[in-house]
């Protein structure tokens, strides 16, 4: 069995700041990190390879050299092989380029092993999209289950496993023929303490680079800047919205007039 | 380009119910249409769904693209991407605009591979620029407390997933008349390679504060997971369910369900108490729509106070015990348990 799973590094968002002049990300105050959902794809590879008892992780991420950081991390995770598309024509990459590229990368992993199965996460948190999963995915024809809280089951017979999809309101028990790709929502697992073996293997660990030579055949006009049909057309801060009213006084005035303002919607509260 | 022409809207539905946000798509989708004097189309696949055509219709299409296969009983991303993308590419739409739910998330990116054309996630405001056709679609950026507006310039259909609850759908007008497109697509059950078991309806997590008509909700001002207790505790006080910005699902206080936001759950409730939180674009655009915004937050420039109805600058553990306090008085007064309901 070998998976891949493909994985972002991405500006740590809980302690990002934002320049207030300029409205816009202040990226170098921000540790670069394994996009979080990443990680929960990667550890549940890890889990589904020690369930079976046998089989290889092999992980894939696109970006800029220092990516080989978040390599490094999904091999403490357990992952047995990194590989980095590095390449200034991935620059400026949309969803649409940028799962054209990774697919690229994918296909040349899977000429000398061919892949089960992709996991990627739901999303990444610097973009939010969720696009690129099954966007990779149908350009390798291979069907994709988004969202998915739980496989349950892996049955190497009939190459199909069993997985929960996460609904709007609800879940759904799906059965998908392999090869296939999923994405992982965070309470798929709980990411483990990595074993010793595992950190002493990452801290020495190189990744395969590849830069777009490497790739064998591809249309360069599909990928980076030049293959992304959207662009960002302005910034804006949104329309402001009025606000209302602010309630003066000491805090136990504030909350008389609250309650008045409440006790006017009492028939909404079950006062308990 | 110009050969692409009219403003499409996915119909997703799921047992023969339409989602919200599909109807809410109708509305803004109609506005887009009428700028650019184009017709609105709803794409509806399903199994034995003729009958929700009359919806479609009477929410503001002209036409409903239709394919009625049984193996389109359940969504699945291969049959349906197969259905909507021999209609695109039949029918050749201008815009084409899907709610972003976990279904039209995934419908949209498998379409717009295929497509090859652009898709903007997440959308909250949508527009256009009638003169040179093209979709507006705003979302907010990320971290930031800003929007961005995102184009597809030279790709066409130019498409975009929209958050429910961001558009007010437009009331249904039964005298409205449209026209069904009947479409047939050779779809065989035995070449799919998912199959769906089973669809179980879970109410207690995220329906509860969808559907909620009073909600808390707390931010990391809380400190920690010991001061977010405050939260459940007014929760608890009045009836009311609990909700979490961003930073606290990351810090882990509560359940990913139970989050606000761009990347969580918009919710409409009548009443919404934002606590300790600073009001950052990306938990606004899942709340704003309330109808009763009570904000508490020290720092009286907390972008929250703008979206709020009333506003508190003041600590919310000095505020709000006074304010549990208040309400424990009133049930004292009354007697024992009361419900106003």
């Amino acid at each position: 069995m070998h998976i891949v799973v493909c994985v972002k590094q991405v500006p740590d968002t809980k302690i990002i700041k934002i320049n207030p002049k300029t409205n816009t990300l202040d990226r170098r105050s921000a540790p670069a990190i394994l996009n979080p959902y990443d990680a929960h794809a990667v550890q549940e590879a890890v889990r589904l390879k020690s369930i079976l008892g046998t089989g290889k992780i092999s992980v894939l991420s696109m970006g800029p050299p220092q990516a080989t950081e978040v390599i490094k991390k999904c091999i403490e995770i357990g992952a047995d092989e990194g590989y980095l598309i590095s390449d200034r024509a991935f620059a400026g990459a949309d969803t649409l380029a940028t799962s054209y590229a990774l697919s690229k990368a994918l296909e040349k992993i899977a000429s000398v092993e061919p892949i089960d199965l992709v996991i990627c996460g739901k999303h990444a948190i610097d973009g939010d999209t969720g696009q690129v999963g099954p966007g990779i995915a149908r350009r390798l024809d291979i069907p994709p289950v988004t969202n998915v809280i739980e496989v349950s089951e892996i049955n190497s017979n009939d190459r199909t496993i069993l997985v929960k999809r996460k609904l709007s309101n609800g879940y759904e028990l799906v059965r998908v023929n392999m090869p296939c790709l999923l994405t992982v929502e965070k309470e798929i697992n709980k990411i483990e303490y990595s074993p010793l073996p595992n950190m002493l293997k990452a801290a020495r660990y190189k990744s395969n680079i590849w830069s777009v030579s490497d790739l064998g055949e591809v249309n360069i006009a599909q990928l980076g800047l030049k293959g992304s049909p959207t662009v960002v057309g302005k910034m804006f801060t949104p329309p402001k919205l009025e606000g209302g009213k602010v309630l003066e006084g000491t805090s136990d005035e504030q909350v008389s007039q609250l309650m008045d303002v409440l006790l006017e919607q009492k028939e909404l509260l079950n006062v308990k | 380009m110009e050969e692409y022409q009219g403003v499409w809207v996915f119909i997703e539905q799921s047992e023969g119910e339409i989602a919200g946000v599909s109807l809410e798509l109708l509305g803004a989708g109609r506005q887009l249409a009428d700028k650019l004097e184009v017709s609105l189309a709803g794409v509806l696949l399903g199994d034995n769904v003729r009958e929700l055509s009359t919806q479609v219709i009477g929410h503001g299409a002209d036409i409903v693209y239709m394919i009625d296969d049984p193996v389109l009983k359940y969504y699945r991303t291969e049959s349906y991407m197969k259905g909507v993308n021999y209609l695109a590419q039949k029918y050749k739409p201008e815009i084409f605009l899907y709610g972003a739910t976990p279904n039209g998330k995934d419908l949209a990116s498998a379409v717009a591979t295929d497509l090859s054309t652009g898709l903007t996630a997440d959308t909250t405001m949508l527009d256009v620029d009638v003169e040179k056709r093209l979709l507006e679609a705003s979302r907010p950026a990320f971290g930031g407390n800003i929007m961005a507006t995102i184009l597809c310039k030279k790709n066409r259909p130019q498409m975009a997933t929209v958050r429910p609850k961001v558009i007010k759908a437009l009331p249904f007008d039964g005298v409205r008349m449209g026209e069904v497109v009947d479409e047939t697509i050779d779809l065989r059950e035995e070449d799919m390679r998912t199959k769906v078991l089973e669809i179980v309806k879970d109410v207690t997590k995220t329906a509860s504060l969808a559907d909620a008509h009073v909600i808390v909700c707390g931010g990391k001002g809380m400190g920690d997971l010991e001061g977010f207790k405050l939260i459940h505790e007014l929760a608890d006080t009045i009836g009311a369910s609990v909700g979490g910005t961003r930073d606290v699902i990351e810090a882990g206080w509560l359940p990913h369900e139970l989050q606000i936001g761009q990347t969580g759950e918009t919710v409409t409730p009548k009443i919404y108490f934002a606590i300790g939180l600073s009001g950052a674009i990306q938990h606004v655009v899942g709340m704003k729509n309330s109808e009763l915004i009570i904000a508490i937050n020290k720092d009286p420039n907390s972008p929250i106070f703008e979206a709020a109805t009333y506003g508190i600058v003041g600590d919310a553990f000095e505020v709000v015990p006074k304010l549990i306090e208040q309400f424990k008085q009133i049930r004292v007064k009354q007697g024992g348990e009361v419900s106003y309901v």
